[in-house]
């Protein structure tokens, strides 16, 4: 028992539901967000470190014990993911300041983006499947509150895409909720785990496994990507920032969490099922990010080459592979957000996001030239930086596993990357200036992607430190029995 | 029993298939609502339609219903009549600044 565990969740809530009270106070709006988020990360930060020295945390809500009541599981994945969730989301709340508008502040933008981490982080923390949906749920609505606020066009007509989706694919998570309890008779996951175990996955099972494989592709955007690219385009850079770090990574991790911990008794159905998926989305991935001449573009389908490569990580599912994937999923929220930030500079200096009317900029902000230079060498997994050690770990992982064509899509996805981001920073900050009328970006906006940038560069630089806790997050996910007893002998 | 509830259900989605799948933007609406019909009256058999009294424990009966895939279903009824009603405003505030509800005309176009 640690009551410290429902603080990621805790804070935020009441921190919203206080906003909604000050709808026309914006300066106060402001420092009690990020106050508030700065508490996040503080007992977030405590979390990682008491999982680090005392092992896996729970916490049983209201004193009922699992799998009768609803359980909080700290491993050190999930702590690990809150972590970073919750110092990502400190940047973006500080970009959001000067740049989503007054308008938008005034109608519940900050109590939106604080419902989004309440979200978040509990499906990072929780141990009970229907939990899980429910939080996904708070993720999601909150989701398209803060794509559609705004309402303009090109914002109402996504959004519409965007619900609908996510409505059919939430009905798919109920319908496969309902036949695992018809099934096995309970809904807490390492008791699943025990009753799959003791059942034998077999023909029903597998199939409900691969329903849960496509409820949780859809909300990661794994090969069932097709609405990524529009929805993500459309709200302004510190909301889209959020989403690209945030919320495709929250479907990765339920699908790493379901097929490590209760489906892993039959890879070479599930698993294989998972290396098509992650093959066909780095390859689709790929031809999108060439294809666009649009910054937003480039980026979306950069996040979807991203979600491809996680995948191929967990579907190898050797020890080295899912250390590789956890270590490139931390990295990857880090990256995926300054990405996005830098990009919205981009747009908010040009006034544009096609990349044929920009040109040069180099001259005029050489600052956030080298910011983007340097973060795509990350992305692509260039040596020192922070990409590099979560690919070098996949790549040996899919090596080891004789997935060897895999590994060739994997290393080309990757010299996609680069290739898609450099063309992007040529394109924009060489050659002839551009005579359009520039806007100087202010202070604020540039210090909350600097912070960003050391911090990503700081993982790469102390990789070393960043393993040894990512190697015992993947320590537990390959070893299911002491999550299992960590939360149900106590 | 069973067996009926499941055609039942399977007749829900089909209609919800159908439905989304149209063009216009309220049929769609409609579409997710039978869906979300169907998936909750799966929840209630998925957990076998045995007799038994309703769970109150007042009844003092031998024998009670499962009360938790009723808990599960009034969770999930309140979410998606939320959600719902955010479609609706949606797809009305969509019509008033966009003037149409074809779907095919909602498509993105390509100099943006």
């Amino acid at each position: 028992m640690n009551n410290l565990l429902v603080l990621p969740l805790l804070i935020p809530l009441l921190t919203a539901a206080i906003l909604i009270f000050l709808k026309n106070n914006i300066a106060v709006q402001r420092w009690l967000s990020s106050l508030s988020l700065l508490a996040t990360v503080a007992a977030a930060g405590m979390i990682v470190f008491q999982v680090k020295t005392q092992g896996i945390q729970t916490l049983h809500m209201g004193g009922w014990l699992p799998p009768y009541g609803i359980v909080f599981v700290a491993d050190m994945l999930a702590a690990l993911l809150v972590f970073v969730t919750t110092v990502v989301g400190v940047f973006c709340l500080l970009y959001s300041f000067g740049t989503v508008g007054e308008q938008r502040e005034r109608y519940y933008y900050y109590p939106y983006f604080q419902f989004l981490l309440v979200g978040v982080n509990g499906s990072f923390l929780t141990g009970d499947l229907f939990n899980l949906f429910v939080c996904f749920e708070v993720m999601l609505i909150s989701s398209y509150a803060l794509i559609v606020l705004g309402g303009t066009k090109r914002q109402l007509r996504e959004t519409l895409k965007y619900i609908l989706i996510n409505i059919i694919s939430s009905t798919l998570f109920v319908a496969a909720v309902a036949y695992l309890y018809g099934v096995l008779g309970t809904l807490n996951m390492a008791d699943l785990s025990l009753r799959v175990a003791e059942a034998g996955q077999d023909g029903v099972l597998n199939a409900i496994a691969i329903l849960f494989m496509i409820v949780f592709s859809l909300k990661a955007g794994l090969f069932l990507f097709f609405w990524l690219p529009g929805s993500y385009s459309v709200p302004p850079a510190a909301v889209s920032a959020l989403f690209g770090a945030l919320l495709t990574k929250v479907g990765l991790y339920a699908l790493i969490r379901t097929f490590t911990l209760i489906f892993y008794h039959d890879p070479s159905i599930t698993h294989s099922w998972l290396a098509w998926m992650a093959a066909a989305t780095m390859i689709l991935g790929a031809f999108g990010a060439i294809a666009y001449s649009d910054i937003q573009r480039i980026m979306n389908y950069n996040v979807i080459i991203t979600v491809g490569f996680i995948a191929f990580g967990l579907s190898v599912a050797s020890d080295t592979s899912i250390d590789g994937a956890i270590f490139y999923l931390l990295h990857d929220m880090v990256a995926k957000a300054l990405l996005f930030i830098i990009g919205g500079l981009i747009v908010h200096v040009t006034g544009t996001s096609k990349l044929k009317e920009m040109g040069g900029l180099i001259k005029r902000h050489p600052a956030i030239g080298w910011l983007l230079f340097v973060t795509a060498l990350a992305i692509a997994g260039i040596p020192p930086l922070s990409g590099f050690a979560g690919k070098l770990l996949i790549i040996e992982g899919g090596m080891q596993g004789h997935a060897f064509w895999l590994t060739g899509v994997a290393l080309g996805s990757s010299f996609i990357v680069l290739y898609s981001l450099i063309r992007l920073f040529m394109d924009a900050f060489w050659g002839e200036e551009n005579p359009n009328p520039q806007v100087a970006p202010s202070k604020s906006m540039l210090g909350s992607a600097v912070a960003l940038f050391a911090i990503m560069v700081m993982m790469g630089l102390g990789s070393e430190w960043v393993y040894q806790f990512v190697a015992e997050a993947g320590n537990t996910l390959m070893n299911p029995s002491t999550y299992i007893d960590a939360v149900l002998k106590e | 029993m069973e067996l009926y509830m499941s055609l039942a259900i399977g007749v829900l989605f089909t209609v919800g298939v159908y439905l989304v799948l149209s063009k216009s933007l309220l049929r769609i609406i409609l579409g997710t609502s039978l869906l979300t019909h169907g998936v909750h009256l799966l929840l209630l058999t998925m957990s076998r339609l045995k007799t038994g009294a309703a769970p109150l424990l007042g009844q003092g009966a031998e024998s009670y219903v499962d009360p938790l895939p009723q808990a599960l279903i009034l969770t999930s009824i309140v979410i998606s009549f939320g959600v719902t009603s955010f479609f609706f405003v949606l797809a009305y505030k969509a019509y008033q600044k966009l003037g149409t509800d074809d779907m095919e005309q909602l498509r993105g176009k390509e100099d943006e």
